[in-house]
């Protein structure tokens, strides 16, 4: 990106239609998943079981992925580790080139935004069309998904209605939602036909049996996995479960956190490429397993439950920020509260490290996960990391606490400090901040609630004590 | 509960940390909540050693001068037999839950952090139960909304008690705005670092809380009172409002239960 987080920011704001589009769209996501969620106490067992289960994973992290290798290859998928985001490209490339691959046809996967996988493949001649309908319409704008969970959701109708317009030469009615669809699937269904690989994300991989499971709507994440005689499932290595008794807990959490739907139109259970009597499915099955910084990430225990996100949205959803500014503000693959904070573990927090500025600590994300990630918290630890690790101990804001600090530990100097701020109060309106260009600084009062106790004779002076 | 065994029934005592941006700017919400739980039947304390939670740089990522704050906090409320009660969701939410996070397990340090914890109580919340609501004078008929801080929300879990209050009051009616739990855009450091964003935030709700017709907008957040109001005032055209329509709860009870003003 050639402009910074905070520019972006300005750029989202300065734009009313997207803001709406933001704003109801969220608003309706949210009373969905209320709606999904209406039993409370349901609410509460289910969640905690989902966070036990997520935690469990996360101790028995390698051991789990050890097992989950040992039964996929027994199943006869084929294993890849990938250590970063050029070693995975490497290995689906390899693949692609091993069967002269041209046509690449891809489920929705965030792990393949995160390592680039299209402009990837692109500058290898293979051409990798996106099967998920939002994907489709950001990758035919030649952008990025602006939400984990909908793409495209910063677009409206009629933007999109143009863009097909603009950019397949079709003409739909206007505001006929079925008939945009209905271009995506016909153009969609030739691809899925003519692709030599299909790619996948993977929701869950269950361990004891080496299955692959995949949740979606549209039925393209079926069709990308078993229409092409060659599959490839990319998965970040969190993403393991240890069996299949764990999945209903985790596939109602997440889909009614992320859509409020009770259940998915498919679930997708993949166990392994077409065995001998079977007449249809893919002939080859590739698992690829994504490190990327994961594993960096479990051995910090302060933020490893960073690890436990099953990628719902709905903190997104809820936070106030992102349905404001949109996904694409942040400048990141993965957006919103999440983003903030798994961003800055996987690039840095010298490079990443201002998006944690951009959230007040409400607590609505945290509130709204399913797997009971305290993202406000692991927030406000990534920002004391960042201050830990600058190098810039000397900035603005450090001697701005430094003052802070030695007036607020010694009662007397604060006492006289508040003394001098009213007596100033007439002041006020000179004082220079950002906080005055949307609202009045207020004065200080005449006198503070420190002086007008001492002058009440009824209360006891505890000093000291 | 009287603690003390002396014959002569002595009044159960309460700390009160006013938080400095009462002490600074609203010294009157925190007149009023001394008047309270005075109405209430407790003795009030108030340490003038007293300065700040450490919130704002405990949330901004500067924790040293939080822990020295919070040990020196610590260490001000020490009688374990007295609760500390705080006019502050977000204030008294610093001290209950986050302090004891930020010393080492099985310390000396700890121990007293959790101690506080235990006897740490947002005001409304601590003298829901204990209020003269039969005792209330004729007071016009009022249009109120409730401001339910995130703090009050979603770490003191409170917001539930505010409105139990509210309720019991008479001659009150209580409007709830659109997208009620959503964050008033304050935040401390946030409402300048990311002013930008604040400031959306702060409208929007401002408009909500003024949508609903309410001559008051309570709270018992003066942080978002401050957030909300000035920018209220601030675009008194746009809202077509003359003053600032906020209050903190403490001050709107002083008012229903017909206690005079100190001064």
């Amino acid at each position: 990106m050639s402009t910074n987080f905070s520019q972006r920011i300005e750029q989202a704001l300065a734009d009313p239609q997207l803001r709406a589009n933001f704003r109801g769209a969220m608003k309706f996501l949210r009373i969905k998943r209320q709606l999904a969620f209406s039993d409370e106490q349901e609410w509460r067992a289910l969640r905690k079981q989902g966070a036990a289960i997520r935690q469990d994973v996360i101790q028995r992290l390698p051991e789990l992925l050890i097992q989950l290798e040992q039964q996929c290859l027994q199943n006869g998928i084929q294993v890849h580790w990938a250590q970063d985001g050029d070693q995975a490209n490497e290995v689906i490339l390899e693949i692609a080139q091993n069967k002269q691959a041209k046509r690449v046809i891809k489920g929705k996967s965030m792990a393949s935004e995160e390592i680039e996988l299209n402009d990837f493949l692109a500058k290898h001649d293979i051409e990798c069309i996106e099967s998920d309908m939002g994907e489709y319409i950001v990758q035919l704008d030649h952008e990025k998904p602006s939400h984990i969970i909908m793409p495209a959701i910063h677009k409206n109708t009629a933007q999109i209605t143009a863009l097909f317009e603009k950019k397949l030469g079709i003409k739909t009615p206007e505001g006929d939602v079925d008939a945009l669809i209905g271009v995506g699937r016909r153009i969609l269904r030739e691809k899925f036909e003519q692709a030599d690989i299909g790619i996948s994300g993977v929701n869950f991989a269950i361990a004891d049996t080496g299955t692959l499971c995949l949740v979606e709507n549209e039925g393209n994440g079926r069709l990308s996995t078993t229409a092409p005689p060659v599959h490839i499932a990319l998965m970040g290595l969190e993403k393991v479960i240890p069996n299949i008794q764990v999945l209903p807990t985790l596939q109602r959490l997440l889909t009614r956190s992320a859509t409020g739907q009770h259940i998915t139109t498919y679930l997708n259970l993949i166990s392994g490429p077409r065995k001998k009597d079977e007449r249809d499915g893919p002939k080859e099955v590739h698992l690829v397993l994504l490190d990327n910084g994961r594993a960096n990430i479990r051995q910090d225990e302060k933020l490893q439950n960073t690890l436990a996100c099953i990628r719902c949205g709905a903190c997104m959803n809820h936070c106030p920020v992102y349905t404001r500014i949109g996904g694409h503000a942040y400048g990141s693959t993965y957006p919103g509260p999440i983003g903030q904070v798994v961003t800055p573990q996987l690039k840095g927090l010298a490079e990443e490290g201002e998006l944690l500025d951009a959230c007040s600590l409400n607590g609505a994300c945290g509130e709204a996960c399913p797997v009971e990630i305290d993202l406000p918290e692991l927030i406000r630890t990534l920002r004391h990391r960042r201050q830990e690790s600058t190098s810039n101990a000397w900035s603005k804001e450090a001697l701005v606490w430094l003052v802070w600090a030695k007036i607020h530990q010694h009662p007397k100097l604060y006492q006289q400090t508040t003394r001098l701020a009213a007596a100033l109060r007439g002041l006020t309106p000179y004082i220079p901040s950002l906080w005055r260009k949307s609202r009045n600084m207020p004065k200080p009062a005449k006198m503070s609630l420190h002086q007008q106790v001492k002058d009440r004779s009824n209360i006891r002076k505890k000093a000291g004590k | 509960m009287p603690h003390s065994s002396k014959t002569i029934q002595k009044k159960q005592q309460v700390y009160l940390f006013g938080t400095c941006l009462i002490d600074n700017f609203y010294p009157q919400a925190g007149l009023d909540a001394i008047a309270l739980l005075e109405l209430a039947g407790f003795e009030v304390i108030f340490p003038q050693a007293q300065t700040c939670c450490g919130q704002p740089p405990y949330n901004s990522g500067f924790k040293a001068p939080a822990l020295s704050i919070a040990k020196q906090t610590i260490d001000l409320f020490s009688d374990e037999g007295i609760p500390l009660v705080v006019p502050s969701a977000s204030c008294a939410s610093m001290i209950k839950y986050h302090y004891p996070t930020l010393f080492e397990a099985n310390t000396n340090d700890k121990q007293l952090a959790l101690n506080l914890s235990q006897r740490t109580f947002e005001l409304i919340d601590f003298l829901h139960d204990k209020l003269p609501y039969s005792q209330q004078p004729k007071c016009p008929h009022l249009k109120v909304t409730l401001h339910e801080s995130c703090s009050a929300l979603r770490e003191m879990n409170v917001a539930s008690t505010w409105h139990k209050v509210l309720e019991q009051l008479d001659n009150i009616e209580l409007f709830f705005p659109e997208d009620r739990h959503e964050c008033c855009g304050f935040g401390g450091t946030f409402s300048v670092k990311s002013e930008p964003i604040s400031a959306v935030m702060t409208h929007d709700k401002s408009q909500n809380l003024l949508a609903t017709g309410a001559e008051k907008i309570l709270s018992g957040d003066c942080g978002c009172l401050m957030n909300i109001g000035e920018h209220i005032v601030f675009e008194k055209s746009a809202f077509k409002k003359q003053a600032n329509p906020c209050l903190h709860l403490a001050s709107f009870l002083v008012a229903r239960f017909g206690l005079q003003h100190e001064h």
